[in-house]
């Protein structure tokens, strides 16, 4: 099973390969890991989201606990988070092909953000699920290269990590 | 303002340090020049593991973080077996290394090396210190974090410029922490859950761990389970919170345990785990356990309970509150047939064969414990040594050092050079073997510098003796590799060498007479007692 888990940590250099050390030596297995800072400039925040059953999960958030640098743990629920990703996205698009991509990415919430003589380039930012269909309807064009973010997300509503 | 070498040394002063443990080179020089001006007493060790080690039984029976120093490179990756030692044992080490000038760290030059990033897996913080006027806040973090919580090795990196930059010297009062606030109080609510369950349980048992000894409360729990008329079981770890022969202690459990420890272990129907982590090495199958058993787990760290072993109820905490608070809610039940059918296996008398000219260490050990006075120091290392020790030993309520959880071979005498120091009056006794001891025997040259009357058992049965067995009875007696008695060398003569009294014995006659004499000795003292090759661990 998935899970989304934000941590807040000490902006400090180094706490990312704390973090990153602590995964691969307690061997668990992330798919994703999105930082950035907060509004706090003395704060990161870093999403993850990790495979595996509860027992691991519980043992995740009480590892990243332990970590000095860490100040929070949040074990998401798919239920109450908003998450997004975004993604960067060239394809061959020669000159009859654009109109077709075009009307697709109107349909997926995607924006052109580059283009030349054969190809284009797609911004998209939406859930991981979007992206995979969104991913799906332009293979066809050929894709060139795509570049990903890490899934980042909040909780819905007024909670916040803090509380 | 001040050079923050002398910040370093101003640091470990407030810190109230004596001594430290350490080898020098060039990237750590300036702080060496300034500690000459300083009345801490510095300890030089023969390799930088030992410094590691030193400090780590220093720690250990002084209860506050100790200190060892090492220079950039391969000083500090000698560190790292120490390190990770103490990590595994949760011991409260503050590591010291120099490192190359700030503006040369990732250039690859002479005796450059990452040692935080090297060491982060096994530290339980580290700083490479890049603005000298942090060094006072870093310094007061660093012996926090080693000695509160979890105890375990901090280390602080650093660079050589650093070291010679002029700074204001302003040691804090306190630590701010926003990320780092252990719990130590036990929640009432879970307290009164224990209470609860073990008014239920006809056969509870206590199984003690090196959290007891770690957070100073092996009073608390003798009270507690002599108030409740529990049976304890101790891990390695845990060896010496109970007197052997005290009527509730049922010896260590686990693979390498004593029989009554691990039926009782197994008959029993509430399992107490206080200040122990459930390592394979103590519970086999903890999930098999926990399926017939009633868990509760006492830990300070809140990880380790449910990592190892299911738990039905859980206390964070530091067991010496946890404890008093079990003490006052606890009520006194009668558990005489419990205790008396765990006595029985615990009173048998084990059948012991001696084999001509050679010692059997287990009668060794009773022999040489009941000699000993009751708050010794006993050190042990790692093989058969330290298996013959911790359960044919006497326990009399002084303390028992090992290296539990790493396993980690040269361990015993470089810890009983810390130890003498934190404790000068007490008795320390070290018992090696033959492999273990030429890791460390280096370290009878500190000994000597040090004048400290370290009494070293050296169980020589020129084998890699743990490993013979395991080949012996799980490798097809495929004996490789653990054959040594042809690289021996006199091992009376090399310590007399160094000028240590050494003799060595074969019978035990001799060997009742070698420790009277090794007890009354006022000085460092080797005894090498040779055992037979093939003498069997349990």
């Amino acid at each position: 099973m998935k899970h989304t888990i934000s941590i807040l940590v000490e902006n400090h250099a180094g706490v990312l390969s704390r973090i990153s050390g602590l995964f691969s030596r307690r061997g668990f297995n992330i798919d994703s890991l999105a930082v950035g800072e907060t509004d706090d400039p003395a704060m990161s925040r870093i999403t993850i989201v990790a495979d595996g059953d509860e027992h691991t999960v519980e043992q995740l958030e009480k590892q990243l606990n332990k970590l000095i640098d860490t100040i929070k743990v949040k074990a998401l629920a798919p239920e109450e988070l908003l998450s997004r990703e975004l993604q960067l996205i060239k394809i061959n698009a020669a000159a009859p092909q654009r109109s077709e991509i075009l009307t697709i990415c109107e349909i997926m919430g995607a924006k052109i953000v580059d283009i030349s003589a054969s190809t284009m380039t797609i911004e998209i930012s939406d859930t991981t699920a979007h992206l995979a269909r969104f991913e799906e309807l332009i293979k066809p064009y050929g894709i060139k290269e795509i570049v990903r973010t890490g899934v980042i997300a909040i909780q819905k509503g007024a909670d916040t990590i803090k509380k | 303002m001040i050079k923050a070498a002398e910040a370093m040394v101003k640091c470990l002063e407030k810190e109230g340090i004596k001594v430290v443990f350490g080898y020098p080179g060039a990237a750590i020089c300036p702080f060496y020049d300034e500690l000459a001006h300083s009345d801490i007493h510095h300890v030089l060790v023969r390799h930088e593991a030992n410094a590691g080690h030193a400090a780590s039984g220093y720690a250990r029976i002084s209860g506050k973080p100790a200190v060892c120093i090492a220079t950039s490179g391969p000083g500090a990756t000698n560190l790292l077996t120490a390190i990770a030692t103490a990590y595994a044992d949760s011991i409260p080490i503050v590591c010291i290394t120099g490192q190359v000038s700030t503006d040369q760290i990732g250039c690859d030059v002479f005796q450059e090396v990452d040692i935080t990033g090297a060491a982060e897996p096994f530290v339980k913080y580290s700083y490479l210190i890049k603005d000298a006027a942090e060094l006072p806040r870093i310094f007061k973090e660093a012996f926090y974090l080693a000695g509160t919580g979890r105890k375990g090795p901090v280390l602080i990196d650093v660079p050589v410029d650093i070291q010679q930059t002029m700074i204001d010297f302003n040691y804090p009062e306190a630590v701010e922490l926003r990320s780092y606030k252990p719990t130590v109080k036990g929640n009432a609510l879970q307290i009164k859950r224990v209470c609860e369950a073990l008014k239920n349980a006809e056969r509870p048992l206590i199984c003690a761990g090196g959290g007891v000894i770690n957070s100073d409360a092996c009073s608390e729990l003798r009270e507690f389970a002599e108030k409740a008329n529990i049976p304890v079981v101790s891990t390695m770890m845990g060896l010496g919170i109970f007197p052997t022969k005290h009527p509730l202690n049922m010896g260590m459990l686990g693979m390498h345990g004593v029989k009554t420890a691990n039926e009782a272990v197994s008959k029993c129907d509430t399992m107490l785990l206080i200040g122990a982590r459930v390592g394979d090495r103590a519970v086999r199958s903890p999930k098999f356990l926990a399926e017939t058993t009633k868990i509760i787990h006492i830990d300070i760290d809140p990880a380790e309970i449910g990592k190892n072993i299911p738990v039905d109820i859980p206390i964070v905490g530091d067991c010496k509150n946890i404890l008093g608070q079990l003490i006052a809610g606890v009520e006194s039940a009668d558990r005489s047939a419990w205790i008396s059918e765990l006595s029985e296996i615990k009173n048998a008398v084990p059948v012991e064969n001696e084999t001509e000219g050679y010692i059997n260490p287990k009668m060794f050990m009773r022999k040489l414990s009941a000699k000993l006075p009751e708050n010794t120091i006993c050190v042990a290392d790692v093989g058969q040594n330290q298996i013959w020790t911790c359960n044919n030993f006497e326990f009399k309520g002084g303390r028992f050092l090992t290296s539990g959880g790493m396993g980690t071979m040269g361990y015993s005498v470089p810890a009983a050079v810390g130890a003498k120091m934190a404790s000068p009056d007490s008795q320390v006794v070290t018992v090696c073997g033959d492999g273990s001891f030429q890791m460390e025997m280096m370290e009878l040259a500190t000994i000597v510098q040090e004048k400290l009357a370290v009494k070293i058992i050296l169980m020589r049965n020129n084998r890699l003796g743990m490993v013979r067995e395991l080949q012996t009875n799980n490798y097809g007696d495929n004996q490789i590799a653990v054959h040594i008695a042809d690289g021996n060398p006199d091992f009376v003569a090399l310590a007399q060498s160094y000028g240590i009294r050494a003799e060595r014995v074969c019978t035990m006659d001799e060997a009742e007479a070698a420790i009277e004499r090794l007890c009354a000795a006022d000085e460092p003292y080797l005894l090498e007692c040779n055992v037979w090759r093939n003498e069997t661990t349990l």
